[in-house]
């Protein structure tokens, strides 16, 4: 080895890398998801890596951790080419990653999913041992979390650290975090970024997958930017670089990325929910006493870590689901533990956050989609026969209105990309003219383009009058959009908040992440009056 | 009609259940639902029948009947884990495909003659113990005394051993323990081949030791169904289901009992007088499989009760938050 001979030598570039990937390409029916990609982290840094989504960053995230082959391209780990073929194979060479998607075992402990895979103990499970050198990992890196711990028992950001812990305990140096702040309230983003910068200092180094620019430019100290599948920008120094410069490497074109929210008197009451009380699917309370209001001519917007009641919430207002107890009220009337359709005779629409299976019928015509809710009335329907000439004009005439981009109104919505496809959806809900909007996530997975264009639909609905419920995990979308935002909680309102136009104030996103951890409003502001006594 | 003697018939006729359920319940809890159960039994109870009848040896008899039903049980593995067809559908076929190849193989070893049995015997102390000892450690088939341990023993291996953990684990979220190296297709043969084999014991515990003899398909008459039910009835809980098989057992035996006697606590006794009555009684078992199969089909609940998340879904890498 030189580097023996001339110690010196060490501090060159290309003995610092600990991961080098070389024109990796990978394919997926139709689409070619990294063309001829090159990557590299050095030892000790934290290398953001961003893009839109479909750029194209997990695909290549998913070849070095040993999840897909690349069909082409080299990978080399400190120096030495690699051929991963199963995760293990890259746990073993110390590359670890936490996926977007918790890879837990809800019904296991905190130790048995550390333990998960690896051959010891080799037949008797002595958790209690194991319990103790988990809980002494997790506090060297800061990661507090109970080691007998059931995994459903914990808040997403607990699940977040026993994944990390997980690639830990494995002895990974190379830790590759899949939008790990997604899920995450503002709180628990700033301690995630102080355990980053704790494991840095300890010697590992850390790819930071992400779309949010703010979070990139707050934590890496590089960037690669990949767009449609390639390189963009290469380990830039994301000091020296401004967020613009990122945006548009990102996209490819400036962003005038700003919703126009005009000022706006809401009228009368149009939904109401009185302490309304549900379970999930499990049968465990999920809404516990929710109630809220949205006027006509209103965005109100329902902010919360994911899992925390909105789905129910959607699903009961929508008839989807029985409330055990509680009221809710449509211009006066109930409408609760009724039929969805009684909901959709009297103007409810709703955007389910599952676009692909609640929202469509995936192999169903665009025609088929849209006439789901128009098909008993003419002139779809007549003497009971479906005119499937009205139907096709009627489809027709959506898919031009709302720029629906598909080559046949005959074609599957299946092959349709996500924001078409929720074009598809907001086209059917949006052309009865509901006097309620029920919108569950409505831009999620979309590309900046669609977003924009949902928006805009979204905020047309309430320049023409219509009440909109809003519930989104995106802090920023429902800045943009809302009039007002409730904060869910574990199936509890934690309070309300008014929304202005215009970038929100430091304190207001404070006061509306510790509602999303679980401190009411109330105390808040009691606490906060305190401080300043 | 003396319940010392139907409850001590009823654990040895629990047992059956308690070999086919517990089998169930490993390749359910992978992840794997097998509607073949009585399929598989039957073609034990044949195969191990036969080779007891050729060599004269009831333990070659036993462990021939294990491979066989195991190796039914691949077909249906083979189809549900490789080809990931639909669970239901590839298991009825199973149990057509075994009962119609039993039938068939099985024609004329009802009038074979006599075959030697697996030995049956007292445990020396244990069997002193009142009430107890006669029912359950007095002239039982070895196979009833395997079976007390079997369903403590499955408990430890689920909860306690690593290799439970990996079973829990790919039952439940397949994803995670495939990104962690452990295969999950692997795993899932593995354990739809135990199911396969504790039904094909099964089989052979009845006609080799229990109920001797083959009767064709009435040799399990339904049970592999029966097992099925208490699955979900045992919340995927090899205690329970153990309880839950004994119970069966001695409900099977009273039913059989109850027809017997004139008078029934000094009453007419209603079914020696009307004998189409005791019908309905031979229902009630498999009524009520039906009813816990269809309300256990219903997924709301089936999620209340504890099941395997991942039952019944295919795995396959890269859908699902991959």
């Amino acid at each position: 080895m030189t580097s023996e001979q001339n110690p010196k030598s060490q501090s060159s570039q290309t003995d610092d890398l600990v991961v080098e990937m070389r024109g990796i390409v990978k394919r997926f029916p139709g689409v070619l998801a990294n063309d001829h990609v090159d990557f590299e982290l050095r030892h000790g840094e934290i290398h953001a890596l961003l893009g839109e989504n479909g750029a194209g960053k997990s695909t290549l995230m998913n070849v070095l951790a040993g999840l897909y082959r690349q069909e082409a391209g080299t990978i080399i780990i400190k120096g030495r080419p690699v051929i991963f073929s199963s995760p293990r194979d890259a746990i073993q060479a110390g590359i670890g990653m936490i996926h977007q998607h918790f890879m837990l075992v809800p019904s296991q402990t905190v130790t048995e999913n550390i333990l998960l895979g690896l051959d010891e103990p080799r037949f008797r499970l002595n958790l209690h041992e194991y319990d103790r050198v988990i809980a002494e990992l997790g506090e060297r890196f800061g990661l507090k979390v109970d080691p007998q711990a059931h995994v459903w028992q914990l808040s997403v950001g607990e699940q977040q650290r026993v994944e990390i812990l997980k690639m830990l305990y494995r002895g990974a140096d190379v830790l590759i975090m899949d939008e790990p702040t997604a899920v995450l309230a503002p709180q628990e983003i700033k301690d995630l970024f102080k355990t980053l910068r704790t494991m840095v200092a300890d010697g590992k180094s850390i790819i930071f997958i992400s779309h949010k620019l703010q979070e990139v430019m707050a934590i890496s100290d590089r960037t690669t930017v990949l767009r449609r599948g390639k390189v963009t920008a290469a380990g830039l120094d994301t000091r020296r670089i401004t967020r613009q410069e990122l945006a548009r490497q990102m996209v490819g074109r400036e962003v005038i990325f700003h919703v126009d929210k005009k000022p706006q008197e809401p009228g009368e009451v149009v939904l109401e929910v009185i302490d309304v009380c549900a379970e999930n699917d499990k049968g465990l309370p999920s809404l516990n006493g929710v109630s809220l209001k949205v006027r006509a001519g209103e965005i109100v917007g329902v902010a919360g870590v994911a899992g925390n009641g909105q789905r129910e919430l959607a699903q009961v207002i929508t008839g989807m689901r029985k409330s055990i107890s509680g009221k809710i009220t449509l211009n006066g009337e109930p409408i609760n533990n009724r039929s969805a359709r009684f909901g959709i005779q009297r103007g409810v629409a709703h955007v389910p956050e599952d676009r692909t299976h609640v929202g469509t019928a995936p192999n169903l015509s665009v025609t088929d989609n849209v006439i789901m809710k128009q098909y008993r009335k003419p002139p779809i329907a007549r003497y009971g026969m479906l005119n499937m000439l009205a139907a096709t004009k009627f489809a027709k005439r959506l898919k031009d209105a709302y720029d629906i981009v598909v080559p046949s109104v005959e074609t599957p919505v299946r092959l349709l990309s996500g924001g078409n496809l929720q074009r598809v959806i907001l086209a059917r809900e949006i052309s009865g003219q509901p006097s309620l909007l029920v919108a569950v996530q409505p831009t999620r997975g979309l590309d900046v383009g669609a977003i924009e264009g949902v928006q805009r639909l979204l905020l047309a609905q309430r320049e023409a009058g219509a009440a909109t419920l809003l519930i989104s995990e995106e802090l920023e979308e429902l800045f943009a959009l809302s009039d007002r935002v409730y904060v869910i909680y574990e199936g509890r309102i934690m309070g309300e908040v008014q929304v202005g136009s215009g970038e929100p104030s430091e304190s207001l996103i404070e006061t509306i992440g510790l509602m999303m951890t679980g401190t009411p409003l109330e105390q808040i502001e009691r606490e906060g009056a305190a401080a300043h006594v | 009609m003396d319940p010392i003697i139907i409850l001590q018939a009823g654990v040895a006729s629990g047992t059956v259940l308690l070999f086919a359920t517990i089998g169930e319940l490993f390749a359910e809890r992978s992840g794997v639902l097998n509607l073949g159960v009585e399929g598989m039994m039957l073609i034990g109870a044949m195969s191990g029948y036969s080779v007891a009848l050729a060599t004269g040896n009831p333990w070659l008899g036993v462990l021939v009947a294990m491979f066989v039903a195991g190796l039914l049980s691949q077909i249906h593995a083979f189809i549900v884990i490789t080809l990931q067809a639909d669970q239901v559908v590839s298991g009825l076929a199973l149990t057509f495909l075994g009962t119609g190849i039993s039938l068939v193989l099985g024609e004329g070893l009802s009038k074979a003659g006599a075959v030697s049995l697996l030995p049956m015997f007292s445990i020396p102390l244990l069997s002193k113990i009142p009430v107890l000892g006669p029912i359950f450690f007095t002239s039982q088939s070895v196979l009833v005394y395997v079976g007390y341990l079997f369903a403590p023993l499955a408990w430890y291996y689920i909860n306690r051993t690593r290799p439970g953990m990996h079973l829990r684990a790919v039952g439940e979220y397949p994803a995670a323990a495939d990104a962690l190296g452990i295969s999950v297709y692997r795993l899932r043969y593995l354990y739809v081949f135990v199911g396969g084999m504790l039904a094909g014991l099964a089989g052979a515990t009845i006609s080799l030791a229990v109920s001797p003899g083959w009767f064709s398909e009435l040799t399990t008459a339904g049970q592999g169904w029966i097992a099925v039910g208490l699955v979900i009835f045992a919340q995927w809980d090899p205690i329970r289901a153990a309880a839950g098989s004994y119970a069966f057992g001695a409900l099977r035996r009273l039913i059989l009992d109850i027809q017997g006697p004139l008078t029934l606590f000094g009453l007419r006794n209603p079914f020696y007088y009307n004998p189409y009555w005791g019908f309905f009684l031979q229902m009630l078992p498999y009524a009520f499989t039906i009813i816990v199969l269809v309300i256990g089909s219903r997924e709301a609940v089936r999620k209340r009760l504890g099941s395997p998340a991942a039952l019944g879904v295919p795995y396959v890498r890269g859908e699902r938050g991959l």
